[in-house]
C-alpha cells in the first residue's frame, strides 16, 4: 500500500504546554481518516504542522514516502485549516486564478471545481460578500484545483447552518466516492462516523487509538429487547453466559454481548424458555458510544 | 521566478488601493518635469529650469533626488502588501497551498526589485527628454555622464523597499509598520545625538550614524542644490564656502546593499521561526 503521509514521534511544545505529544501514524492511499478528539486535543497543531505552518519541537513526518520536499508535496495536497483565507477585495475566480499560480496548475479547471460546490454563478463576485457557507465552499473548490491526492479538512463544517453542513458534507461524499485519500479532522462524531473509515482519536496531544472503524472496540454489539415480563427476561439473560452487562432502564433491556450471537438464535431461545418479546434490536456501538467508552477506559 | 511574479502581480494589481497608489506614484514620477515650468516672480520672472537644473549630467543628481521623495507611496503599498498577508491570514494559505517560505519572501523581494528597476528606467526617461529640451550642453560624453546617481537611485529605493517589507513581516500590522519607520528615522538621529553627546566625538558618532540603514541610504544621493552654479556664487557672496563631496561612492552603495540583504534574510528567517 502507498503512504501518503507517515508522522514520527511528532512532538509541538508551545511553552510549557504540550500541544502535540510523540505522535505517530500513517495515511494510506485510499481510506477515508478521521482524526477525532475534543476541542484543544492537539488536531489542528497535527495538521499545521504537516502543512508546513507550524513549526515541530520534535520528530519527523514524510509525505509521499518522503521523496518530495514539503512545499512540493503541498502542491499534491489540498488541504483547508479552519477559517477559509482569501483575498477578500478579489473575486472567487481572481483567487483561484493565484492558487492556481502557487500550484502551478492551469487554470481551466476552475470553472468545473465552482460548479462542483455550486459557487459557479457568484465566481465574479468578491470573496468579502460571501457568507461563511460559500467561503467554505470555496476553500474546497481551491483545495480541489489540482486534483490532489489526498484532500485535508480541519472542522470543515464549523459555524456553519444546518443547510451549510450538509452541502458541505454531500461535497465531501462525492469526493470520497471518487477514491480520493481524505483526512478529516473533527470533534463532531456522527461527521466522522458518516464518512470515515479509519480514525485516529487524540486526547490532550496523546493517541488513544488508531485503526479501522470497526475495529475500535473488540465487541459484538449488544441487543435492546423489550417484553411483558422484564424480570423473568433478566433473570434468564443472566443465566445464558454470553452476556457481560445487562441493564434496564425505561422499560428497555440492554444487554451487552462478550460472544457472537445472532437475534434469531436469541428470539428462539428467548421462545423456548417461554419469554415473547416486542422489541429484539441487535445493534453495533455508535462510534459516539465507542469513542466515549476509549476515552473513559484510558482515563481511569 | 516568473511564476513568483505573476502571483504577487495578481494579489497587487487586483487591490483597488494598491494599484490607485502605484499609478499615482508613477504618474507622480513623470510631474518630475512639471518643475521645469516653475516660474519665481522676481522681474520678468526666472523659469526654474533658466538656472540649468537641467543640465547634463546635473540632472541625473537633481532628478533622482527628487525623484526618491515619492518612494513614501510606494512604501505605503509595500508594506501593506505584507501586512495583509497576515491580516487576511492568507500567508497561512498561500503556505498550504505550497508556496514556500523562500518562495515567499523572495516572491515580495523581487516585486520590490521590479519596483526600484521601473521607477530607475522611468526617472531616466524623463530626465533624458527634460535634459534633451533644457540642458545647455548636448554632447553624448557628457549627457551619459555621471550614471552613477541612477544606479545609486536604484539601491536606495531597493534597500528602503527592503527594509518596508521586514518592518511589514516583523510588525504584521500596516500602519504600526509605517509608524514604526518613522520611529526608527528618529532613532537613528537619537542615537547620534547620544553617541556624539557622552560617548565619542561628533565626527566618530558621524561615521557610525553613516552605517545606519536610513542614514546610508541618504547618503547615497546628497542634497544637490549646493552645487547650483548660482547658489555656489551666492554663498561666495556671502563668504562661505559650499562646495561638498556630492559623489557616489562604491562603499555607501555597498553599505545600502548589505541592509537590503540583512533586511531580506531577517525577513525569512522570521517567517522560518515564528508558527502561523
Amino acid at each position: 500500500m502507498e503512504n501518503i503521509l507517515k508522522v514520527n514521534n511528532l512532538t509541538k511544545k508551545y511553552g510549557s504546554l504540550t500541544a502535540v505529544k510523540d505522535l505517530s501514524f500513517t495515511i494510506e492511499k485510499g481510506n477515508v481518516y478521521g482524526i477525532l478528539g475534543p476541542n484543544g486535543s492537539g488536531k489542528s497543531t497535527t495538521l499545521g504542522i504537516v502543512l508546513n505552518v507550524v513549526n515541530r519541537t520534535s520528530g519527523n513526518f514524510s509525505w509521499f514516502n518522503g521523496n518530495v520536499s514539503t512545499h512540493e508535496a503541498l502542491k499534491r495536497v489540498g488541504a483547508i485549516i479552519e477559517r477559509p483565507n482569501f483575498y477578500p477585495y478579489m473575486t472567487a475566480s481572481q483567487n483561484l486564478k493565484l492558487v492556481c499560480k502557487i500550484k502551478n496548475v492551469s487554470e481551466n479547471k476552475i470553472e468545473e471545481k465552482l460548479e462542483l460546490v455550486g459557487l459557479l454563478d457568484r465566481k465574479d463576485s468578491k470573496f468579502r460578500s460571501y457568507s461563511l457557507g460559500m467561503k467554505q465552499r470555496l476553500a474546497i473548490a481551491s483545495a480541489l484545483l489540482n486534483d490532489p491526492e489526498i484532500l485535508i479538512l480541519d472542522e470543515p463544517t464549523n459555524g456553519l447552518d444546518p443547510q451549510g453542513i450538509h452541502q458541505i458534507r454531500e461535497i465531501i461524499k462525492k469526493i470520497a466516492a471518487q477514491g480520493t485519500t481524505i483526512l478529516l479532522a473533527s470533534h463532531l462524531l456522527d461527521e466522522v462516523e458518516k464518512v470515515c473509515s479509519h480514525v485516529i482519536i487524540l486526547r490532550k496531544g496523546e493517541k488513544l487509538y488508531a485503526g479501522s472503524v470497526d475495529g475500535m472496540l473488540a465487541s459484538y454489539g449488544f441487543f435492546e429487547l423489550k417484553s411483558k415480563q422484564p424480570e423473568k427476561l433478566i433473570n434468564i439473560l443472566e443465566k445464558h453466559g454470553d452476556f457481560s452487562e445487562i441493564k434496564f432502564a425505561n422499560g428497555l433491556i440492554t444487554a451487552i454481548l462478550k460472544a457472537e450471537l445472532n437475534a434469531e438464535e436469541l428470539n428462539k431461545y428467548l421462545f423456548n424458555k417461554g419469554v415473547i418479546l416486542s422489541h429484539l434490536v441487535k445493534r453495533k456501538e455508535s462510534l459516539e458510544e465507542q469513542f466515549l467508552a476509549l476515552t473513559k477506559k484510558q482515563s481511569n | 521566478m516568473i511564476r513568483l511574479l505573476q502571483i504577487e502581480f495578481i494579489k497587487l494589481w487586483n487591490n483597488r488601493a494598491s494599484k490607485i497608489l502605484i499609478v499615482s506614484y508613477f504618474v507622480l514620477l513623470c510631474c518630475i518635469a512639471l518643475i521645469s515650468v516653475i516660474k519665481f516672480p522676481f522681474g520678468k520672472g526666472i523659469l526654474l529650469a533658466d538656472l540649468g537644473i537641467f543640465n547634463f549630467p546635473y540632472i541625473w543628481h537633481f532628478n533622482t533626488f527628487i525623484a526618491a521623495f515619492f518612494k513614501l507611496f510606494l512604501a505605503i503599498v509595500i508594506v501593506s502588501m505584507m501586512a495583509n498577508e497576515y491580516s487576511n491570514k492568507t500567508i497561512k494559505q498561500n503556505l498550504i497551498d505550497g508556496l514556500s517560505k523562500k518562495e515567499f519572501v523572495l516572491s515580495k523581494f523581487l516585486t520590490v526589485s521590479i519596483f526600484s528597476l521601473v521607477s530607475t528606467i522611468f526617472v531616466f526617461i524623463v530626465s533624458l527628454i527634460l535634459g534633451l529640451k533644457y540642458s545647455d550642453y548636448n554632447e553624448i560624453s557628457i549627457i551619459f555622464s555621471d550614471l552613477e546617481f541612477l544606479l545609486a537611485f536604484f539601491v536606495k529605493l531597493l534597500g528602503f523597499f527592503s527594509f518596508c517589507l521586514f518592518l511589514g513581516i516583523f510588525v504584521k500590522k500596516s500602519a504600526f509598520a509605517l509608524g514604526f519607520l518613522v520611529l526608527w528615522l528618529i532613532f537613528e538621529q537619537f542615537m547620534y545625538g547620544i553617541l556624539g553627546w557622552k560617548f565619542t566625538s561628533w565626527e566618530t558618532a558621524q561615521s557610525i550614524k553613516n552605517v545606519f540603514p536610513m542614514e546610508s541610504m541618504q547618503n547615497l544621493i546628497k542634497e544637490p542644490s549646493r552645487r547650483l552654479d548660482a547658489v555656489q556664487e551666492l554663498g561666495n557672496q556671502i563668504g562661505t564656502n559650499l562646495s561638498y563631496d556630492y559623489h557616489v561612492h562604491w562603499y555607501q552603495i555597498l553599505i545600502v546593499l548589505v541592509w537590503t540583504m540583512v533586511f531580506v534574510y531577517a525577513s525569512y528567517a522570521l517567517l522560518e521561526k515564528r508558527d502561523l
